[in-house]
C-alpha cells in the first residue's frame, strides 16, 4: 500500500513539475488522442483499484475466520462485567461457592482457549487485551462472548476502549498468563475464603473494615462483607495494581486510595474516609494479609 | 459531450431582441432593487445570498478557531503524562465540544456558506430559490452555535462525546443538562443543512443560466448539489435519533427509546448515528473536492480531463457512503457476515475517490499547471488525504479495525482524511477566492509561511497518533500513566499542534492587512473558468448586469462579447429566469421575495423555544403556535412573490409602472415551452 501511496505521490510531483509552459491561455479543447488514450488509463486504473481492493476483501475475510477459528469445545469461560470504571472477573465453577470473583486482574493459562463472556452492567465499555486480540464493546442489553489463546507466559495490559465518562482513562486492568500449573494453584487459592486474621492489630482492622462504611461496596467472602458496588476483596493482596489499573497495589498507595481515593481518580465512587491513626494502621495491616 | 450542439437549441433566447419592450437594466436601478437597506436594519433583513454566504463562512471560520483552541488545550494535557493542566470533567466537555463544533458548527456550514455564495454566481442567476429561507437557516444556525458554546463556558457543555452513545448520554448517567444542550444544538444546526439542501438543489436545478444543462455545471456546484442530496437523506436521521434522545431524556416525557431496562435498545442509537455520521463525512468532503476541481482547472489552465468520471464519482460516493456506517461499530456484537458486507462497502468508496484523485492529477499533468498558493493547497491535500484513504482502507478491514478501533490510530486516520480533504482545500478555495470577495489579493509570502507551517505541524501532530494507536493508547482518555512510554509522542504532537496554531494566526493577519491594502484584483485575477469571474470584484448586490448564458463547460474561457445575454427581466422587482432541468432552456420568470425580518423572529422563536424545551414539553406545543403566527406575517399578502408567470416572454407581468404596462402590451415574443 505504501507503494501505490509513493506512486501517486511521484505522479503528483511529475504532473506539477511540468509547470509554466508556454502562454497562460487556457487550453479549451484538448488534443482527442491523447485524451482518449488517458481514458483508457482511467478505465485500467479503476480496474486495478478494484483488484487489489477485491484482494484485501478476500484475505480480510480469511483472516477474520482464522481469528474466530478456536476449535476447543470446553474453554476456560471467564465472566467479565465492565462498570464505571472497573472490570469485575468471574471464574464459573460447577460448585458455585467455587466461583471465583475478582476485579481488575485476569489469569490466564498459557495454551488453553479462553472464552469471555462480555456483560455491561451500566453503559457501554469495550474489552481490549491489545496484545492478545481486539476489542469487544460490552453494550447493555446485549451480552456477547469472544475466545482466544494465550500462546505466551508474561503480564499484559488492558482497558476500556469505549468512551464511558468521567474516568474511562483508569479503566485498565492486568492479564496474566502464567503455566496451567501455576494458573490452577491461583484458581485454587482464589476460590477459599479469606484468610481469618491472626494477630491483634489484624482482627482490629477487620472490626474496622466491618463496622465501617466500606461493607456498604466491598465483599469479602468468610465475613458478613457482602457489598456488590465495588470490586471484590477477598483477595485484594494478590493483585498487582488498584483503582482499575490506576495505581500499584502497595501499602502506601493502597493508604492514600483508602484515604482520598477521589483526589487519585476524581469522580470514582469510593468516597473519602476518615479515619483515626490507629484505625487505619490495623485496616491496613488487615487488608494486606488477604492474599 | 457535444457543447456546440446545446447552443442550437438556444437560439430562441431572450436576447437583446427583448429590448423592445423592457428597459436595458442599469446598475444603479438593479443595485437599487436587489439591495438591502442600508445600516443596522438592512443587515438584520437582508435575503441576499452573497451576505448569508458570507455570514456562514466567518461564523464557521470563527466556530473553527474556538474548537482549534480547544485542540490546543487538550493537547497541552495530553503533552505529558499524568499531567495536571485539566481535569476529567473539564477535558470531557472539551473534547466534545470540539468534536461537535468542527463537525456541526466549521465543516457541515463552511462549505454550505461557500455553496451559497457561489453557486447562484456559478449558474448565473441573482439569488436563491427561496431568499428568506436562507436567512432562517443562518440565524437558526448561529443560534444553535452559541448555545454550545454558551453551555461550554457555563460549564454545561455536552460531555458525552459528540456521538454521545447511549446509554452514557441518557437521564440516568449524564443528569443535568450538558447532553441536552448537545440534543437541543443538533436540531438547531441541523435546520440550516437541511434548508441549504434545498436552497442549492432548487437553484441549480431551476435556475441555471440558459445553456448550462447538466453536462455543464461547474464541478463545484455538481460537488454542492450532491452534497444536499446526501444531506436530505442523511440529517433526519440524526434529528429523529437526537429528538428521541432528547425526549428520553426530557422530565414528565421519559420516553424509553434507549433505555435497555424498558425494552429500549442501546445499538439502536449507534445505527441511527453512523446512518448520518459515515455520510457526514462525505458531506464534507465532497464539496471539497469541488474546491479542488475548481482550483485544479483554473490553475492547470486546461478544461478539466474526465468530468463525466468526476461527477459519475461523485454520484458513486454519495451512493456508497449510506452503506457503511457498521464500520464504525465493528467492535459490537453484531453478527460477522453482516459486518463483512461493510467491510466490502467502506473497500468500494476507495475506487471513486481513486477516480478523481487520477482525474487531477491527469488534468496537472496534461495542462499549464501555474503554482500558485491555491494550487500548493491541493497539492498538500493530495498528499494528506491519499494517506488518510490508505489508512481509512486498513479500517475497513474488519480484522484490522477491531484491534486499532478507538485508537488513536483512527484519530490520526481522520484527521487526514477531514483535515486532508476538507480544510486543505478550503484554505485553498480561501485563498483562491478572497480576491472575489473583497476585491483584493492575500499577500503571497504570508501565504506560503501560512501553508508550509500548516503542512509540517499538521503532520506531525497526526502521524506521530498512527503510531500511538499501534502502541494501544486509546482515545477520548485524559490522561495516560508514564510507563506506558506514549510521553515523547504525544509532545511531538502537541508542539505541531501549536506549530499549525501559529499559521492559522498568519492566516488571520494576512486577511486582516489584505483586505484593506493587498493588491487589486479586478474582476478574474486567477484567470478562473466559471461564470462568478465575469462579474466585479466583490460581485454587485445583484450579481451580473445582464444574466449571462452559457455554451460551453468554462463559460468565463469560452464567453465572447458577442455570446449573447439575457435580458427582459424586471428590472424594478427581484426576479429571477428560471430554466428546466436537464437543458436549462429558459421557462419563466420567477419573483422572489424581498427583504424581511420575519426570518429573524421566526429562528430566535425556534432557537429559544428548543432552548426551553430543555426544561419542559410545554414548550413544545406554545412554540409550535408562536412559530404558526409568525410565518403568518411571513407569509402576509403583500410579502409574497406577486406573480408568476408563464413563458419568458408570453403574459405581460402586472407591472408597477405604467410605463412598462404601456411597454409590456406591445410585446409578442415567443414562447418557449
Amino acid at each position: 500500500m505504501s507503494a501505490i501511496y509513493a506512486l501517486v505521490l511521484l505522479f503528483a510531483v511529475i504532473a506539477i513539475s511540468r509547470r509554466n509552459r508556454g502562454s497562460d491561455e487556457p487550453i479549451l479543447s484538448p488534443d482527442p488522442k491523447r485524451e482518449h488514450r488517458l481514458n483508457i488509463a482511467l478505465g485500467g486504473f479503476a480496474l486495478f483499484t478494484a483488484a487489489i481492493l477485491f484482494y484485501f476483501m478476500v484475505s480480510d475475510f480469511a483472516a477474520g475466520r482464522d481469528m474466530r477459528a478456536i476449535s476447543d469445545p470446553n474453554p476456560l469461560r471467564v465472566l467479565i462485567k465492565g462498570h464505571q470504571w472497573w472490570w469485575e472477573v468471574q471464574y464459573e465453577n460447577a460448585v458455585s461457592s467455587n466461583t471465583v470473583v475478582t476485579a481488575n486482574e485476569i489469569h490466564l493459562p498459557e495454551g488453553k482457549a479462553v472464552q469471555f463472556d462480555l456483560q455491561a452492567s451500566d453503559v457501554i465499555h469495550s474489552f481490549w487485551a491489545p496484545n492478545f486480540d481486539g476489542k469487544k464493546d460490552l453494550v447493555p442489553g446485549h451480552p456477547t462472548s469472544f475466545a482466544f489463546r494465550p500462546t505466551k507466559t508474561g503480564t499484559f495490559y488492558g482497558q476500556c476502549a469505549e468512551f464511558c465518562g468521567l474516568q474511562h482513562a483508569h479503566m485498565r486492568f492486568t492479564v496474566v498468563v502464567e503455566k496451567s500449573d501455576e494458573f490452577q494453584k491461583w484458581l485454587t487459592a482464589q476460590s477459599q475464603n479469606a484468610p481469618v486474621p491472626a494477630t491483634e492489630l489484624q482482627k482490629h482492622g477487620q472490626q474496622v473494615f466491618l463496622n465501617g462504611t466500606c461493607i456498604m461496596c466491598h465483599t469479602i467472602a468468610g465475613t458478613p462483607a457482602r457489598g456488590t458496588l465495588g470490586p471484590d476483596l477477598t483477595h485484594l493482596a494478590s493483585r498487582q495494581m488498584i483503582g482499575a489499573g490506576t495505581i500499584p497495589n502497595t501499602r502506601g498507595h493502597l493508604g492514600g486510595w483508602i484515604l482520598d481515593a477521589p483526589r487519585i481518580k476524581p469522580g470514582v465512587r469510593m468516597p473519602q474516609n476518615v479515619l483515626s491513626p490507629a484505625d487505619f494502621q490495623a485496616l491496613l495491616a488487615y487488608l494486606e494479609m488477604l492474599k | 459531450m457535444d457543447d456546440s450542439e446545446k447552443i442550437s437549441r438556444l437560439s430562441a433566447t431572450p436576447t437583446r431582441v427583448s429590448e423592445q419592450w423592457f428597459e436595458e437594466p442599469h446598475a444603479e436601478q438593479l443595485d437599487h432593487v436587489w439591495s438591502p437597506p442600508r445600516g443596522f436594519l438592512g443587515w438584520l433583513v437582508t435575503t441576499n445570498h452573497k451576505d448569508i454566504g458570507r455570514r456562514y463562512i466567518v461564523t464557521a471560520f470563527i466556530f473553527f478557531l474556538l474548537a482549534g483552541i480547544l485542540a490546543l488545550m487538550m493537547r497541552i494535557q495530553l503533552a505529558r503524562p499524568e499531567n495536571h493542566f485539566l481535569n476529567p470533567d473539564v477535558y470531557n466537555q472539551i473534547f466534545t465540544t470540539h468534536g461537535t463544533a468542527m463537525m456541526f458548527l466549521f465543516a457541515v456550514p463552511i462549505m454550505e456558506g461557500f455553496g451559497l455564495y457561489f453557486v447562484p454566481l456559478m449558474i448565473g442567476t441573482r439569488n436563491v430559490a427561496f431568499p428568506r429561507m436562507n436567512a432562517f437557516g443562518y440565524f437558526v444556525y448561529l443560534f444553535g452555535g452559541l448555545m454550545l458554546f454558551g453551555g461550554l463556558l457555563t460549564n454545561t457543555g455536552p460531555d458525552a462525546g459528540w456521538f454521545a452513545y447511549v446509554p452514557l448520554s441518557g437521564p440516568q448517567f449524564s443528569p443535568g443538562h450538558r447532553v441536552d444542550i448537545w440534543a437541543d444544538m443538533i436540531t438547531l444546526t441541523e435546520i440550516p443543512a437541511l434548508v441549504g439542501a434545498v436552497e442549492i438543489i432548487t437553484t441549480v436545478f431551476k435556475q441555471r443560466a440558459p445553456g448550462m444543462s447538466l453536462n455543464r455545471i461547474p464541478l463545484f456546484v455538481w460537488a454542492q448539489v450532491i452534497t444536499s442530496f446526501m444531506v436530505l437523506f442523511a440529517m433526519p436521521s440524526i434529528m429523529l435519533a437526537s429528538g428521541a434522545l432528547a425526549m428520553d431524556r426530557l422530565k414528565n416525557v421519559n420516553t424509553h427509546f434507549f433505555n435497555v431496562a424498558e425494552g429500549g435498545d442501546a445499538l439502536l442509537w449507534q445505527h441511527l448515528f453512523w446512518f448520518f455520521g459515515h455520510p457526514e463525512v462525505y458531506i464534507i468532503f465532497i464539496p471539497g473536492t469541488g474546491f479542488v476541481s475548481t482550483i485544479v482547472e483554473t490553475f492547470s489552465r486546461r478544461k478539466m480531463f474526465g468530468y463525466p468520471a468526476m461527477v459519475l464519482s461523485l454520484i458513486a460516493t454519495a451512493f456508497i457512503g449510506f452503506g457503511l456506517w457498521v464500520h464504525h461499530m465493528f467492535a459490537t456484537p453484531l453478527p460477522k457476515l453482516g459486518q463483512a458486507f461493510f467491510t466490502g462497502a467502506s473497500m468500494l468508496i476507495a475506487i471513486p475517490s481513486g477516480i478523481q484523485i487520477f482525474c487531477w492529477i491527469a488534468t496537472l499533468a496534461t495542462g499549464k499547471p501555474k503554482l500558485k498558493i491555491p494550487l500548493l493547497w491541493v497539492l498538500g491535500f493530495i498528499v494528506v488525504f491519499v494517506l488518510g484513504g490508505m489508512t481509512g482502507i486498513v479500517l475497513a478491514s474488519m480484522s484490522i479495525d477491531i484491534q486499532v478501533h478507538d485508537t488513536f490510530f483512527v484519530v490520526a486516520h481522520f484527521h487526514y482524511v477531514l483535515i486532508g480533504g476538507a480544510v486543505f482545500p478550503l484554505f485553498g478555495a480561501l485563498h483562491y477566492w478572497f480576491p472575489k470577495w473583497t476585491g483584493r489579493m492575500l499577500n503571497r509570502a504570508l501565504a506560503q509561511w501560512q501553508f508550509w507551517l500548516f503542512f509540517i505541524g499538521f503532520n506531525l501532530t497526526f502521524f506521530p497518533m498512527h503510531i500511538l494507536g499501534f502502541h494501544g493508547m486509546t482515545r477520548r482518555i485524559y490522561t495516560y500513566l508514564p510507563e506506558t512510554g506514549w510521553g515523547n509522542l504525544n509532545l511531538l504532537a502537541t508542539i505541531g499542534a501549536a506549530t499549525m496554531g501559529i499559521s492559522v494566526l498568519l492566516f488571520l493577519i494576512n486577511v486582516a492587512v489584505s483586505r484593506k491594502s493587498g493588491a487589486l484584483a479586478g474582476e478574474n485575477p486567477w484567470g478562473g473558468s466559471t461564470l462568478e469571474w465575469m462579474t466585479a470584484s466583490p460581485p454587485p448586490s445583484y450579481n451580473f448586469l445582464h444574466l449571462p448564458t452559457v455554451a460551453g463547460r468554462c463559460p468565463a474561457w469560452e464567453n465572447t462579447p458577442e455570446t449573447p445575454v439575457v435580458s427582459g427581466l424586471s428590472t424594478t422587482e427581484r426576479e429571477v429566469l428560471t430554466t428546466t432541468i436537464l437543458d436549462a432552456v429558459p421557462e419563466h420568470r420567477y419573483e422572489i421575495s424581498p427583504d424581511s425580518i420575519w426570518p429573524l423572529v421566526l429562528a430566535l422563536v425556534v432557537g429559544l423555544d428548543l432552548l426551553w424545551m430543555i426544561f419542559t414539553p410545554w414548550a413544545y406545543p406554545i412554540g409550535v403556535f408562536v412559530g404558526l403566527v409568525v410565518l403568518a406575517f411571513w407569509f402576509w399578502r403583500g410579502n409574497e412573490p406577486g406573480w408568476v408567470v408563464e413563458g419568458i416572454m408570453s403574459t405581460p407581468p402586472k407591472s408597477k409602472t405604467e410605463q412598462l404596462a404601456l411597454k409590456t402590451e406591445d410585446a409578442k415574443a415567443p414562447s418557449h415551452h
